[in-house]
């Protein structure tokens, strides 16, 4: 991607006159400035709307605009301190904070163990290859297909009732409904089709020679794999990391029915969906809830943006 | 700052430390376990090498994959064909209602309407925003801008949404951004937006635009910048610029992109359910598949209509991730 922009510009030093081109330039240039900041206005404005919002004072924001703040500013901290530790009108005694903490209690888990495991997968179907590999990478790559939806009701079913065939027990009642354990495994499930085919697109890449030197050497495929594969696939890693991680941390769905509706274990996602049903204008708490849920991702994302674009464009340009 | 110290600080400080201790334990156990069969099966060497590696290694996936998806992907095609609590047989009697009854007609209707206009205005302007932003200053902050929703959940972006759609009557001060602007610009009654069929479900599409747009900037603005040098100069000699240099060369050049960015939107269209649970929850004439199928199974118990209607979804999302697949594969083989 090293190609300047400038190359792939239709308006461009070309066998035009340079007059015409002048022209063009500066009728393109003004008009592409506008659209283009128009835009990013129309995509800002909304965000910043709600963090203005969250600073401004108890009922301030049920009874004028939050565009109004400019002119009388008048801004506190006291909404994220309710918001975390009080806001008993949502139903619970403790504010949001106990869901924040289950929501990194469910995503660093639910990050790691899929990155684990699909990293060696990938790692046997590109290197140890044995009759079948192929089509079973294809076979796992086409799972893709399978939305959450036709898996969520005989996993959850399975969580809580154990797998029978007539009055046979094949699996027991696992018991894990409601637990943190049935979410990590649910996300980690979830996860391993779309991990397995980035990392292996990363992992068959990398050179023959370096494998091969490391089994002649006498290494085992474990040994090659956690001195070899592991370092040099970091940046695939990451990539995978970053977009897991942004995944499990924004997800509803899952939260919701894995779950169980404890709110022991329920992510923040699940809180703010039901404070906005519960909610009864009082719109300072639900911006600063929101403030608090996003403020997340967008840290991860702005600090690692390039492996972000990285595994964008690797998962759904390149194949 | 009200309440300094607060009586449940030290409860929840408590309750954060046990829960980021079960994270950190099950993390622990994890890499322990994994760390010992490694060093175990890695002991084993000449022709029980290989089977154990591919055992070891390839093993969980494959059977997370078979637990997780697999097998409850089939039984749930199974039980699509039994009564609300799976224990009669009623044959195709769930998707005839999926495709008679009223309620979940207009979800089949509202969905297929978010999967032809919310991908492809999405498309369309990451599209105009890849060609526009690469001949400005700054072009670096307008794009992190403009992609920065796709880091923001859907239950985020709908508080945010959900706020600029505020109502309020009339003769009160707004609160909502939308009444406001619309009310300056000369429209005093405008209607309480969220409640307004079919006008809602357009707003609602809104929010799944605002979060796509973006995401097709990026890739599309990718592969723009990949077209090789030489067929543009080409196309210079020849004379092509401005439009027809965009219809002629530049389109062409990254039809396949453009598709495989419109058909992912689409499916990421086709699954949404997080904005429509957090807005409407279905109401007002918003219902999509994807909420309906939720409803059906957990709010009124029936498995059957909530699996038939997860099929239909899988249905959906087939052709779509399988012409994805094969335009994928074509694109690899010829590179």
């Amino acid at each position: 991607m090293s190609t300047p922009a400038e190359v792939v510009s239709p308006i461009n030093t070309g066998p035009t006159g340079s007059a015409v081109k002048a022209v063009r330039r500066s009728f393109a240039s003004p008009l592409a400035s506008v659209l283009v900041i128009l835009l990013t206005v129309l995509w800002t404005v909304p965000t910043f709307g709600l963090f203005i919002a969250s600073f401004r004072p108890s009922g301030a924001s049920a009874t004028s605009g939050w565009w109004t703040a400019f002119a009388h500013p008048q801004l506190t901290l006291s909404n994220y301190n309710t918001v975390l530790f009080h806001s008993a009108n949502f139903g619970t005694s403790g504010g949001i904070m106990p869901f924040l903490v289950n929501s990194l209690a469910i995503t660093i888990p639910a990050t790691l163990f899929p990155l684990s495991i699909a990293a060696m997968a990938a790692y046997v179907l590109a290197w140890v290859k044995f009759r079948g590999s192929d089509a079973l990478f294809f076979f796992i790559f086409a799972l893709q297909v399978v939305p959450l939806q036709l898996a969520l009701v005989p996993l959850l079913q399975l969580f809580s009732g154990g797998a029978h065939i007539g009055t046979i027990a094949l699996i027991p009642a696992l018991n894990v409904s409601g637990t943190y354990v049935s979410l990590w495994t649910a996300h980690t499930m979830f996860a391993l089709p779309l991990a397995i085919y980035l990392l292996h697109n990363f992992i068959a890449q990398i050179p023959r020679d370096l494998i091969e030197a490391g089994l002649v050497d006498g290494a085992s495929h474990f040994r090659v794999f956690r001195t070899i594969i592991l370092p040099l696939a970091t940046p695939a890693l990451a990539a995978f990391a970053i977009f897991q991680f942004l995944w499990v941390w924004n997800d509803l769905l899952v939260g919701l029915t894995f779950a169980g509706g404890s709110q022991a274990v329920e992510p923040l996602t699940v809180r703010l969906s039901q404070m906005v049903g519960s909610f009864g204008g009082r719109w300072e708490l639900l911006t600063a809830g929101a403030f608090i849920a996003i403020i997340v991702p967008l840290a991860v994302f702005f600090s690692l943006q390039r492996y972000f674009v990285r595994g964008l464009l690797a998962g759904s340009v390149k194949g | 700052m009200s309440a300094p110290v607060h009586p449940f600080l030290a409860g929840t400080a408590s309750d954060a430390a046990s829960k980021l201790g079960q994270s950190g334990e099950a993390i622990l156990i994890f890499f322990g376990v994994g760390l010992i069969i490694f060093v175990a099966a890695g002991r084993a060497t000449g022709r029980l090498h290989r089977p154990m590696t591919i055992t070891v290694l390839l093993g969980p996936a494959l059977i997370l994959l078979a637990v997780g998806l697999v097998i409850p992907a089939i039984r749930t095609i199974y039980l699509s064909f039994y009564n609300d609590d799976s224990t009669a047989f009623i044959s195709g009697k769930n998707y005839t209602w999926a495709f008679t009854n009223h309620s979940a007609q207009q979800a089949l209707i509202n969905t297929l309407l978010w999967i032809l206009i919310a991908p492809i205005v999405a498309t369309v302007l990451g599209l105009l925003m890849a060609v526009l932003v690469d001949r400005l200053r700054w072009q670096s902050v307008y794009k992190s801008l403009i992609f920065m929703p796709m880091a923001i959940s859907f239950v985020g972006a709908s508080i945010i949404w959900k706020f600029v759609y505020d109502y309020r009557a009339p003769g009160r001060p707004q609160t909502g951004l939308l009444s406001e602007i619309v009310m300056k610009l000369g429209w005093h009654n405008p209607p309480d937006w969220i409640l307004t069929h079919p006008l809602n479900n357009f707003l609602l599409m809104v929010i799944m635009v605002w979060s796509q747009t973006g995401f097709a900037m990026v890739v599309l603005s990718a592969a723009i910048k990949a077209i090789p040098d030489d067929i543009i100069d080409a196309a210079k000699v020849d004379g092509a610029r401005g439009l027809a240099m965009a219809f002629r060369i530049t389109l062409p050049m990254i039809r396949n992109t453009l598709i495989v960015v419109l058909t992912t939107v689409m499916i990421i269209t086709l699954k949404l359910f997080d904005i429509i649970r957090t807005m409407t929850g279905g109401n007002f004439g918003t219902e999509v598949l994807a909420n309906d199928m939720y409803s059906q199974t957990f709010t009124n118990f029936d498995t059957g209509k909530g699996s038939a209607l997860a099929v239909i979804l899988f249905a959906g999302v087939l052709p779509l991730v399988g012409y994805n697949i094969v335009l994928l594969r074509r694109e690899r083989q010829i590179r």
